[in-house]
């Protein structure tokens, strides 16, 4: 059974394979029916244990896109607030008639267990500080439909990398695509023990900010004990944010991605999110055709033009 | 009057190891010789095996009374003869928490009534294990408790402790510490360090451990308490340990079978079985406590036999409760690990946890005639995987794997308690 759970260990062809199929979904979405019937009487379950609402409707966008039927579960109402285990609750579902399972949760691995559980394809939809796959596909798509290749790219991850599972899933996969990635972060921000990571690390913005071709800015994490891990959002700007003075030192063609949703004013400001150089737009679109290219080749999608 | 002749084992005999032929009767040692012969009496072969005294765990979590869904004294009971022991010290953490006498006097009744493996109470140090006030020490020590315990959590407040032990010195008995700061460790799943920095899960560091038994080994120096550090995990650890000794104070420690075999690096699998707390240490951590047992610097091996309920551990890793099972196949996963001669391995997994545990009258004895026959046939070199459990749960991460060394034959008092090869005539 095929999942899509981590981009560690992913084979450059089997990423390349996905941003293949993606770029084709792109030019079916521009289409004036933007849909395929691909999957045709297969149904997704969007099984969201963490609160998300672009994830969610990228995933259902893209199983829609290929004529897939979708049912989603959220825990707000679900019988889990009655003491349901979570094992029982996939099972429940998997037990309407499901297809492929889209999971996210705050914990760790719980996309792989759900896999020991049923016997139909996973998708991580982000677990925990983990892993987010779809999201790493959908920025190294949003680069190579930019640059053409992520190969010599140099990609500066910005931010709070070590609660961040975009990070974790960019960082491989950009660089089994031949990208080199600079982790800038400051010391509480970053994981403890990068060892056996393929990056630099630096506590320094200014210092790699004119080599870079692309700046990834990572979320200013609130939740997750936000100002306690830094001396205040004022600082952090001054540090680690984008602001216009940074953007105008980059290279002229240098671009700026951010998984979003943004904070204003914090880790990029206004001006710079909405230059043409801030792709955010062109990520969350990439993100639809790149979850159509997983669902299709996990469910085993027939072409047909 | 039943008998019964172990034939041709290297015995561990008061002299020292010799080969020879043991006769049981009465529940006790009746003649050790090189050859006996008996007729009409029960016969476990012994040949390649080592015979010595039944196994003794001062780490067992037994959930009864109180969350008998995950185990009971008798299905512990029946897990500790199949790997080997003969006693087991039941932890106080049940619900209630063992902290007064009638409590205490329950385990040791239920553990009769189920009679094959000496249960032996403790007592925890706080009132409900709550870590506020002195649990009735009094009453505890008065039912048969010789060693106290919050296991689970540690006792934080180093006043409140400093009094303890003040108590229990008194008393004569052992203060044994689940050494974890709680704030060091807090919402943490696994060590802390390079897996789980990759797998973006908070991490216990090994110093939430070293802080409290650094902390610890001064209020032992203050109050001459014996002191027990329970499940020892880091290298760390075991340097302060050998430096305490080295200064005389009396302290004992123990390490699990599991800590002495896997690493964190299994958590990568995700499975919560492989959730303990203290969770699985780096490679360097493992060899640490694999020289310190062989050295003596750790004095035992003790399981932290900890069973939940299938549906608890079935989960995300996160979301699932510490602790692993492990009475069945701690002698072969330690065997497995470390390699430890008939002394050794019977002083290790019987005589020095007997006098932690303050039951060294009648466990953990070499044999000689007139002793109480509580005894264990073990094959060092056979392998077996394992793959089924006595115990309730199977929260294990010994099962569907293969251990070299077997527990053949478990005698309690005189009687078969388990027999993993027939016991013929």
């Amino acid at each position: 059974m095929r999942h899509l759970l981590t981009t560690e260990g992913l084979e450059r062809s089997e990423i390349e394979s996905y941003l293949d199929d993606a770029d084709e979904f792109v030019e079916v979405l521009a289409r004036p029916i933007p849909k395929v019937p691909a999957l045709r009487g297969k149904t997704v379950a969007t099984m969201f244990f963490e609160s998300s609402t672009r994830t969610k409707m990228s995933f259902e966008k893209a199983a829609k896109a290929l004529s897939a039927d979708t049912m989603s579960f959220s825990p707000g109402t679900s019988a889990l607030k009655k003491g349901e285990s979570l094992k029982d609750t996939i099972l429940t579902i998997k037990a309407m008639g499901v297809d492929a399972m889209v999971v996210r949760h705050s914990d760790t691995g719980a996309a792989w267990r759900v896999a020991d559980w049923v016997e139909i394809p996973v998708v991580n939809g982000g677990d925990g500080q983990h892993q987010h796959p779809t999201q790493a596909l959908l920025d190294c798509l949003t680069l190579r439909r930019h640059f053409g290749k992520l190969d010599g790219l140099r990609i500066g991850i910005v931010g709070d990398i070590r609660h961040s599972r975009v990070a974790r899933s960019d960082v491989f996969a950009m660089t089994t695509l031949g990208a080199e990635v600079t982790l800038v972060s400051a010391p509480t921000l970053l994981p403890l023990d990068v060892t056996g990571w393929p990056v630099a690390t630096t506590s320094d913005l200014d210092d790699v900010l004119t080599e870079l071709d692309a700046v990834y800015l990572l979320r200013v994490q609130a939740e997750r004990g936000g100002a306690s891990v830094f001396p205040s959002y004022a600082e952090y700007r001054q540090r680690f944010g984008l602001t216009r003075e940074r953007f105008n030192r980059l290279k002229p063609d240098t671009v700026v991605l951010h998984p979003g949703p943004m904070i204003r004013g914090v880790e990029i400001d206004a001006a710079v999110a909405d230059d043409p150089r801030a792709l955010v737009l062109d990520q969350v679109a990439n993100g639809v055709a790149v979850r159509m290219a997983v669902l299709f080749q996990l469910l085993g999608g027939e072409r047909s033009e | 009057m039943s008998e019964l002749l172990i034939k041709g084992g290297l015995v561990l005999a008061s002299g020292g190891p010799i080969e020879a032929d043991v006769l049981v009767r009465d529940g006790e040692v009746a003649e050790i010789a090189t050859t006996i012969d008996a007729t009409n009496v029960d016969v476990v072969d012994a040949a390649g095996c080592w015979v010595g005294p039944g196994l003794v765990d001062v780490h067992s979590h037994l959930r009864e009374p109180g969350q008998e869904y995950k185990e009971d004294i008798a299905s512990g009971s029946a897990a500790a003869s199949a790997g080997g022991y003969t006693a087991i010290v039941a932890m106080p953490n049940t619900a209630p928490a063992i902290d007064s006498g009638h409590l205490a006097r329950y385990v040791a009744d239920r553990g009769r009534e189920v009679g094959i493996v000496e249960v032996v109470p403790s007592g925890t140090i706080t009132e409900a294990r709550a870590g506020q006030k002195l649990a009735h020490l009094d009453e505890l020590w008065a039912a048969g408790v010789r060693m106290f315990s919050d296991d689970g959590d540690s006792v934080a407040d180093a006043g409140l402790l400093r009094r303890a032990m003040e108590y229990v010195a008194q008393l004569g008995g052992v203060i044994a510490q689940h050494a974890i700061d709680p704030g060091l460790a807090a919402n943490g799943h696994m060590n802390e360090g390079v897996v789980s920095s990759r797998m973006g899960m908070q991490g216990i560091p090994a110093l939430a451990e070293e802080t409290v038994l650094a902390r610890d080994l001064a209020l032992v120096r203050l109050t001459g308490v014996r002191y027990h550090a329970q499940h020892v995990s880091t290298a760390g650890s075991v340097a302060l340990i050998g430096a305490a000794k080295s200064e005389g104070l009396p302290i004992t420690a123990e390490v699990t079978p599991h800590h002495l075999t896997f690493t964190d690096e299994e958590v990568r699998s995700m499975d919560p079985v492989f959730k303990m707390m203290p969770p699985l240490r780096t490679a360097e951590d493992v060899a640490a406590l694999r020289a310190g047992l062989v050295e003596g610097v750790i004095d035992c091996v003790a399981t932290d036999h900890a069973p939940h309920a299938a549906h608890e551990k079935d989960t995300t890793f996160e979301d699932a409760p510490f602790g692993v099972i492990g009475l069945e196949w701690a002698a072969g996963a330690v065997t497995t690990a470390v390699d430890l001669n008939i002394e050794r391995f019977f002083d290790r997994m019987s005589t020095a946890p007997a006098r932690i545990a303050g039951i060294d009258d009648r466990h953990g004895l070499e044999l000689a005639v007139g002793r109480p026959a509580n005894l264990v046939v073990f094959d060092p070199v056979a392998e077996a995987e394992a793959t089924t459990t006595r115990s309730q749960a199977t929260n294990s991460p010994y099962l569907g794997r293969s251990w070299r060394g077997v527990v053949r034959t478990t005698i309690y008092r005189g009687a078969v308690t388990h027999a993993s090869v027939g016991v013929g005539r």
